[in-house]
């Protein structure tokens, strides 16, 4: 299982919200696909898949606020 | 760096999405290390996915009767109105050579809006935890992003005339009960579209570094 992990967006900012998910559990992706859109201040952003796999769990639900380093899902590796 | 600059003049907003996803492409491919696309709009009010529908204040139907369109878009932020008093600008800027840091980015182009106001004679400011550029209490330039892949699009638009802001109080800017101005309304005079768009560009030249290229690498 690969973390899908929230990446320093900005230096000294710690959060960003999950505002779409691209894909649902259970959903083949691909390396670099599009896989979860963030939100922080007034822009967003798209975190690529970090490798080819199935979409196995979202554990941060649109809306919610994350953590940089935290996780927001997993991934089975394929 | 090579900056392609692109004036669309007045243009539908699709049309200039559509150019601007190009430009994106351009940009991802290596064609540039950054691009710029400078226009105005015919009336139109953006969304973005997650901002609530009971931020525009009137039906589908009622902007239709006004000729305007209605849209939603990948960028941050809340409910946005532009026209064609406004001066927009969609920096494509890959930040894997600039800065990799949105915020930073945000901050950068507010920077830019504010000298871009001076050079008119308008007093600029940001507002502590808002984004954006304000005059006294009043909003005149609005900041929304999107990054995909440390490539920026979407960008800021500036309140220049008078014109187009009874058509913010179709909406609730932002989300927030704020309102607007313009540089026309600051000054109490015409302000010329056109030189506030060379003073833009000029700034975004000069403070980036970029150099303009009309040719691309390859």
């Amino acid at each position: 299982m690969v973390k899908i992990i929230l990446p320093q967006l900005s230096e000294g900012i710690q959060k960003a919200t999950v505002s779409y998910w691209y894909f649902k559990i259970g959903d083949q992706v691909k390396e670099k696909d599009d896989l979860v859109e963030l939100t922080t201040d007034k822009a967003t952003f798209n975190l690529p898949s970090p490798c080819p796999g199935i979409l196995t769990e979202i554990s941060a639900l649109e809306g919610s606020t994350v953590n940089v380093g935290d996780s927001l899902g997993l991934i089975q590796e394929s | 760096m090579p900056l392609k600059v692109t004036d669309l003049g007045l243009v539908d907003f699709q049309d200039a999405r559509v150019r601007q996803k190009e430009l994106f492409r351009e940009v991802e491919a290596g064609l540039w290390d950054a691009g710029l696309i400078v226009c105005r709009h015919y009336p139109a009010i953006t969304v973005s996915r997650r901002s609530s529908r009971n931020n525009i204040l009137v039906s589908q139907e009622e902007l239709k009767n006004k000729g305007i369109s209605l849209y939603e878009v990948e960028r941050g932020g809340d409910v946005t109105y532009h026209g064609p008093g406004q001066l927009i600008a969609y920096p494509v800027f890959n930040l894997n050579y600039f800065k990799k840091d949105i915020h930073w980015f945000i901050r950068y182009l507010e920077g830019l809006i504010i000298r871009c106001l001076d050079e008119s004679g308008v007093k600029g400011e940001r507002a502590p935890g808002l984004t954006g550029v304000w005059a006294g209490r009043l909003k005149i330039a609005s900041i929304g992003i999107a990054v995909r892949k440390w490539i920026t699009f979407y960008g800021l638009s500036i309140n220049i005339k008078n014109n187009d802001l009874a058509n913010f109080s179709l909406i609730r800017p932002c989300g927030m009960d704020i309102m607007v101005t313009s540089m026309e309304s600051e000054t109490g005079g015409v302000v010329q579209a056109e030189e506030v768009k060379q003073n833009l560009v000029s700034l975004f030249k000069d403070s980036s570094g970029f150099f303009n290229r009309d040719r691309p690498r390859r």
